[in-house]
């Protein structure tokens, strides 16, 4: 038998006021500048109370939903990322020695208290997993992100209005949140009380939920949150077909849709940033000018740069085609090959924060539809001039 | 001592002549021996001759702008030494220089040419062989070109 | 970052580097030096000929660098580096006594004890002989166990051949035929001037047993590469060691991905039949 509970509004202030208690610090969906994002919250209050979103290809509007709905809205435009994965961390420092011990290094730990997320969409639960088995599941460890996670509570939330650049239904990661949250609220609006369906997903996920007083849900509560989530599936604005993925664009390798890509893309890397599996960072290191102290930090790094690439004498991608296809290939494709799935969990936001609306959905389905015809267009042609950016 | 003839057949060059061809081929030809330093060639000299190498070195070298000369690539051993003989205008496009005691078979253009005139098969092969001779020495220029070990930047 | 700090083990965070002593120093060629480093804590750094460290320059940064000493002697570390830039000019310049921080050893190796029984085949390129050198010192320390070792070199002139004195040795001493050759030869010079893969069809060895490892420029391994394998050297017999950027060294920045590999943790060392058909693909 399945434990399955409910509560009200005031069930959720309750539980974000014990998880407070308990040295959290809680982050959950907060309205900043008109736009949805996770940030810091003390109790319901903070949250977007009734607003819902529109996203299309380049746009992004906030809306007032007309209802008392506190997670009524697609992804925030940021993920979980930025809270276990910081864009710009310091990971030690160094001063000076003795000479015959040379610099001390120390490691920047910071006493920080754990965090705590209410309100995880299931997208973005999925790609903290994702980064939890890239960044700690392989031969070495992010010792600093591990540090981070170890500690963290999640509380995910079914998606109940997707937007029209959501497609997580078609990679399995929503919009109902899949295992690995502690627990998993369906909000109900408008069909009876307002209330959250709550299904535990580990030991302390079900401790918290006594904690607070959550009460067993009635089969009316169980089928409620069915229809919300059948709903949200039939309202997603967008598809992405997975199978084969690693032969479509393996065989696109040299397709000439790179260069029409590459007219509209300004390589500007909001789709990395904005995304919530891209993991990758960059090292910088810089020392004081009297050449004593110096400190390491990391910070989010994009393949989209002419940098990223850099080796002695210049960049292996100079071109926008080959930045575009390195992340759509690594996203869909080699992803897989590395990390057992594919590295997209369908939240959209590359599409919504495109300058360009560039639509990886439209641009896998034109290199798919291309297929064949491609390879044997341009197998033997020359490569494309390098883009100047 | 092996004869012009024996020392031809043991040469990679005339693996796809027959050995009545290179019977006949020998008879235009005759044993040198070059010094270290001696020229053996110059530039836009009349190119009389064709060589096939025993063994020692000489190097190919243009005159450099700033004065002296640039060697562009070497032969040795198991190789041959001169194309220019073979197509007009027959003037040699570098320099050519013993650069270690060199043992050497000299073919007489005119009689080469001669021969590869009365009978086209041979001349075939003989352009079979120079026109891989050249491919090799285009890659091998086109490569260093590239200046791949100078740290010159990526286009 | 909270201003509050607390000193950790450092030894388990692979992003923090261990601290090495610049002992001795030598130039090679006129933009080349070889760092002879030893530990600050005494602890030996064992390596397998073919990896690199991330070396760093404190206050200037961090680059991957290939260890080019003696296997057998791992109590010192040597890596012999070409400046090419901000990172490398301040590592080119450290004077023994400077400290380094250090990070690894990390990546794959050339295993030459995989072709023990047969011939070997070493083809460098300019720098590219330092990524070797270590590979080479392993053979000829079990010079009875391999065939014919061939070293085929080719540099930029003759001012830029690395480890002159080590060439001689080795052709002396180490059982090793080595043959080099320059692109260009300046007036004056008797040695051979050539591309590298112009040293292969005279190479003399047995192309069914040999193992063959190349490393240099990527156009110039995918030239050898293909001149070998016109020879009958099989792409599993075959290896290269790959050049790509590199921020962390453990497959967690994602700057090394030639399509589906990390080089820095599946490589840098790759058979030719994994690599090959990846390095005509354009800015892959």
């Amino acid at each position: 038998m399945t434990d399955v509970r409910v509560f009200g509004s005031d069930g959720l202030d309750a539980t974000i006021a014990v998880l407070r208690r308990r040295g959290y610090d809680v982050f959950g969906p907060t309205l900043r500048d008109d736009v949805v994002t996770y940030g810091p919250i003390e109790s319901v209050a903070d949250l977007p109370v009734g607003r819902g979103d529109e996203q299309s290809p380049a746009r992004y509007r906030s809306r007032a939903r007309g209802d008392g709905a506190l997670f009524g809205y697609a992804a925030p435009v940021q993920s979980a990322k930025a809270q276990f994965l910081p864009s710009d961390e310091l990971l030690w420092t160094s001063r000076p020695g003795d000479a015959a011990s040379g610099p001390v290094i120390e490691r920047q730990a910071a006493e920080r208290r754990p965090v705590a997320f209410v309100g995880l969409r299931s997208c973005d639960l999925a790609a903290v997993l994702q980064q939890d088995r890239i960044l700690t599941q392989r031969a070495h460890a992010d010792v600093a992100y591990a540090g981070r996670r170890a500690g963290a509570f999640l509380i995910a939330v079914t998606c109940s209005d997707p937007a029209d650049t959501c497609f997580c239904a078609s990679l399995g990661t929503g919009p109902s949140p899949g295992e690995g949250a502690d627990v998993s609220l369906t909000e109900i609006v408008g069909d009876g009380p307002h209330r959250f369906v709550a299904t535990p997903g580990s030991p302390r996920g079900t401790e918290l939920l006594d904690a607070v007083g959550a009460g067993p849900a009635s089969d009316e509560d169980v089928a409620a949150a069915h229809r919300v989530e059948r709903r949200a599936v039939t309202r997603m604005g967008r598809e992405l077909r997975t199978d084969d993925l690693v032969g479509v664009l393996y065989a696109s390798t040299e397709s000439p849709h790179w260069d029409a890509v590459a007219e509209r893309c300004l390589a500007c890397t909001n789709c990395t940033l904005v995304c919530p599996t891209c993991f990758c960072t960059t090292i910088t290191d810089a020392g004081d000018l009297t050449g004593g102290a110096a400190e390491r930090r990391r910070v989010w790094a994009s393949c989209f740069t002419k940098d990223y690439s850099y080796i002695h004498g210049g960049s292996v991608r100079t071109s926008t085609q080959a930045r575009y296809r390195q992340w759509i290939t690594h996203k869909l494709a080699t992803w897989q090959v590395q990390f057992g799935s594919v590295g997209c969990v369908g939240c959209g936001r590359c599409i919504t924060w495109c300058p360009a609306g560039i639509d990886l959905t439209a641009e896998v389905a034109t290199l798919r539809a291309g297929d064949t015809a491609l390879k044997s267009s341009r197998a033997a042609g020359p490569r494309p001039s390098p883009r100047e950016d | 001592m092996q004869t012009i003839e024996e020392l031809l057949r043991a040469h990679p060059f005339f693996d796809d002549f027959d050995p009545a061809t290179v019977a006949l081929l020998a008879g235009c030809a005759t044993s040198v021996r070059f010094a270290p330093g001696e020229v053996i060639f110059r530039e836009a000299e009349p190119a009389d001759a064709f060589y096939v190498l025993q063994s020692g070195r000489v190097a190919l070298q243009v005159h450099h702008p700033a004065g002296g000369a640039l060697v562009t690539s070497t032969v040795e051993h198991d190789e041959v030494l001169g194309w220019s003989w073979l197509v007009p205008p027959y003037r040699w496009t570098a320099d050519a220089v013993a650069v270690a005691e060199t043992n050497a078979v000299r073919f007489a253009a005119g009689c080469l040419r001669g021969t590869c005139a009365d009978d086209p098969a041979v001349g075939y092969v003989f352009l079979r062989k120079i026109a891989q001779v050249l491919a090799h020495r285009l890659a091998s220029a086109n490569r260093r070109l590239l200046d791949l070990y100078g740290g010159g930047d990526r286009p | 970052m909270t201003a509050a700090t607390a000193r950790e083990t450092v030894g388990t965070d692979p992003m923090v580097p261990r601290l090495f002593r610049v002992v001795h120093t030598r130039r090679d060629t006129r933009d080349t030096h070889t760092l002879v480093l030893e530990p600050t804590d005494g602890v030996p750094l064992p390596f397998r000929p073919g990896q690199f460290t991330m070396l760093h320059s404190f206050g200037v940064g961090e680059v991957p660098i290939s260890i080019s000493g003696d296997p057998a002697h791992p109590e010192v570390l040597e890596h012999t580096i070409r400046n090419v830039g901000a990172v490398t000019a301040s590592l080119v310049a450290a004077q023994p006594g400077t400290i380094l921080g250090v990070r690894g050893p990390f990546g794959t190796g050339w295993e030459v004890g995989d072709g023990k029984g047969g011939d070997v085949v070493f083809v460098a390129g300019g720098i590219g002989l330092a990524p070797l050198r270590p590979a080479i010192l392993e053979v000829i320390a079990q010079r009875s166990r391999y065939g014919r070792v061939v070293l085929l070199y080719g540099s930029r002139t003759p001012e830029d051949l690395l480890y002159a004195d080590d060439l001689r040795a080795w052709a002396r001493d180490g059982g090793v035929r080595v043959e080099t050759t320059v692109d260009n030869g300046p007036p004056g010079w008797t040695g051979r001037v050539g591309f590298v893969t112009d040293l292969v069809p005279r190479a003399g060895f047995n192309p069914v047993t040999a193992f063959a490892h190349i490393c240099g420029p990527e156009v110039m391994m995918r030239a050898v590469a293909t001149a070998l394998r016109d020879r009958g050297v099989s792409g599993t017999r075959l290896r290269l060691s790959m050049e790509r950027n590199m921020k962390c060294g453990i497959g967690l920045c994602g700057h090394c991905q030639l399509r589906e590999l990390f080089v820095c943790v599946d490589g840098p060392v790759f058979d030719h039949d994994r690599i090959g058909p990846l390095l005509s693909k354009w800015e892959l």
